[in-house]
């Protein structure tokens, strides 16, 4: 879908995008990285609008240099901002942006009834854009993306601004995008754990560089990490600690999940496996204790980051912050 | 892709006998490309520049000022059928002279509404991230406002030529002026439209843009004809011309005083030479040439 070599984007002060190499396939792909690691920029150039400095990237095998058109024309996408004008309807507004893609008056008006309807939006989008809320905002932003039916569509920051419900309910669409209608999907994100849920692969990029390439499973499996949490009774009026203790008799670390919510309740370990589970369901089965509950805490992206964090200097952020402005 | 066409493909053809099916469709039809887009947005704009396509509210002025513009025209015709006088009143060509401030007040209501919108709510990067380029967005919205300006300074023209050919008046005559007013009211337009434009493609608030507008095209044409007047009274004679170039309007008259027949609005009535005219010929068209530059400069700059 996209191929990126060594690609580098220097604007006069700063360095947007430094050597990315990158493969991305058919499915849903995101693209990680802090405000002003590089993000909107290489959708920009991926967009053929804004041209490379150095190296070259190529989308649906179409080079993004000299075929620019013709790769707009098959892709969508869907900017991080505001874009919808106030004053016509959602109908109005996606017909129009349909048209502006190539479609003819009679399909643009077809595909924009099917697209909002896909996307969420029903009665409401015969009235005024002006007063729809975030969540409806977005469903039209999104709408106009697809109203093509592109081949791949670039969201920047599609859950931006959103409530958590209407977050899940815009992953659930994005997770769609691709299962029900074919459609690829690079999507760029800040908030790590909402692209561990969605996406089948995942681009860390950090300071314009390419820190990590790829699929989700291998991000999040390498350990698995169990969240515990007991009842306390009157026999073990701390039944967490109870259980620590006997799992720590039977060989096995335990941590305290300090740090995270309801620290001091939970008990973080490292399972080896199906045995682990078993094990620790006899334990609290043997004191008598009421298991509130068992999660697999997944191995966070996150910690990509923080890997990251501690080789990067301080001065690097700082012109990456300026990036941004140049960026957007 | 493999495994996508399967999804892509409605199950419709499994022979279940579901009625409805809501599943996503794809899209197989033509994909018209570039000149279609530069097309639809260029109708779509013209529309907008009369309110078509868009709220009550917004059809109101441009349709008001479109009668204010006609009416006058339909009196003068009334008059001259009814007196059967030997000439219009008003020439073809002073029509425009004569109602430029019904002008001027349509393109600043008009120009920000057509360009400001798109940059004020950042449409923009929506157009840009589709086959059309730059070029081809100034050139729908120049080519949009300067029609629309074109209907609205044409049609009294019209009125005017098919009321002088009921009162049976000289045919020759009035086609030759009647073309020569279509020639200098389509310089106007495109004048008025890249000047309207400009403005307001560096204002993205509309309210801004127009107050712009109206104060460039008011304020030049008082300026300009100040100074004329001054120069009248001093006897400086040659000064009057010079000075017309740089406000629109006289711009406008002096090229249709030089070349197309029209009696000038200038004090004392004396046009410029031809020799002025070619300079007023060439400022006019460089400056319509200046105003697309700057506007796909702009809209370089605005990209994404």
């Amino acid at each position: 879908m996209i191929a990126t070599e060594s690609l580098s984007k220097r604007f006069p002060r700063v360095t947007a995008l430094d050597r990315l190499s990158v493969d991305v396939g058919p499915g849903v792909t995101g693209l990680v990285g802090a405000n002003g690691a590089g993000k909107s920029t290489l959708i920009k150039i991926l967009l053929g609008l804004s041209p490379a400095t150095e190296g070259r990237a190529e989308v649906l095998g179409l080079d993004v240099a000299t075929k620019g058109a013709a790769i707009r024309e098959r892709v969508g996408y869907m900017p991080e901002h505001d874009c919808l004008p106030p004053d016509v309807s959602a109908t109005e507004f996606v017909v129009h942006m349909a048209r502006m893609s190539g479609l003819p008056p009679t399909a643009a008006r077809e595909r924009t009834a099917d697209t909002l309807r896909h996307v969420g939006l029903y009665e409401e989008r015969y009235r005024p854009i002006g007063g729809y809320s975030t969540g409806m905002k977005q469903r039209v932003k999104l709408a106009q993306a697809l109203v093509h039916d592109p081949q791949l569509v670039f969201l920047d920051e599609p859950t931006n601004g959103l409530d958590p419900v209407g977050r899940d309910e815009m992953l659930g669409l994005i997770r769609r995008i691709h299962t029900d209608f074919g459609i690829s999907v690079l999507v760029t994100s800040h908030l790590l754990g909402e692209l561990e849920r969605t996406c089948d692969h995942v681009v860390v990029v950090d300071g314009g560089k390419l820190l990590r390439s790829s699929s989700t499973t291998d991000f999040t499996q390498t350990t698995t990490t169990l969240a515990i949490e007991v009842t306390d009774t009157d026999e073990h009026p701390d039944g967490t600690r109870a259980v620590r203790d006997a799992l720590h008799a039977r060989g096995v670390t335990v941590e305290d999940g300090s740090g995270l919510p309801g620290a001091g309740h939970i008990l973080l370990l490292t399972a080896q496996g199906e045995d682990t589970y078993d094990l620790v369901r006899d334990v609290i089965a043997d004191l008598g204790l009421g298991l509130v509950r068992m999660e697999q805490r997944r191995h966070h992206i996150a910690e990509v980051f923080k890997d990251s964090d501690e080789n990067s200097d301080r001065n690097n952020g700082e012109q990456r912050k300026e990036a941004v402005g140049h960026g957007n | 892709m493999a495994t996508e066409q399967s999804t892509r493909t409605p199950a419709t053809a499994t022979g279940d006998t579901r009625i409805h099916n809501i599943g996503y469709r794809s899209y197989d039809g033509p994909r018209l490309g570039r000149s279609y887009a530069r097309l639809s947005l260029y109708s779509q704009s013209l529309r907008g520049a009369y309110g078509l396509g868009r709220s009550v509210k917004s059809k109101v002025l441009p349709m008001l000022l479109f009668v204010v513009m006609c009416v006058p025209a339909a009196i003068m015709v009334a008059v001259a059928v009814a007196t059967k006088a030997k000439d219009l009143p008003v020439d073809y060509t002073r029509y425009a002279i004569i109602m430029q401030a019904v002008i001027s007040l349509y393109v600043a209501s008009q120009a920000p509404q057509s360009v400001s919108r798109d940059l004020r709510f950042k449409t923009v990067p929506l157009y840009f991230s589709r086959p059309i380029e730059t070029a081809d967005y100034v050139r729908a919205k120049f080519a949009a406002l300067a029609s629309a300006l074109f209907i609205l300074t044409a049609a009294p023209l019209l009125v005017l030529y098919v009321g002088a050919l009921l009162a049976k008046l000289d045919f020759t005559d009035q086609t030759k002026g009647f073309a020569q007013g279509l020639v200098s009211v389509a310089l106007l337009s495109l004048l008025f439209a890249g000047l309207g434009l400009v403005i307001a493609a560096v204002t993205p608030r509309r309210g801004f843009g127009i107050a712009a507008v109206i104060a460039v095209l008011t304020i030049s044409y008082g300026a300009v004809s100040t100074l004329q007047a001054i120069a009248e009274v001093q006897n400086s004679g040659d000064g009057i011309a010079w000075i017309g170039l740089f406000s629109p309007i006289t711009l406008i008259d002096g090229v249709q005083s030089a070349f197309l027949g029209a009696t000038s609005a200038f004090p004392g009535g004396v046009g410029p030479s031809t020799g002025e005219g070619v300079v007023y010929v060439l400022f006019t068209l460089g400056l319509i040439a200046a105003c697309y530059g700057l506007l796909t400069r702009r809209y370089r700059k605005v990209g994404l």
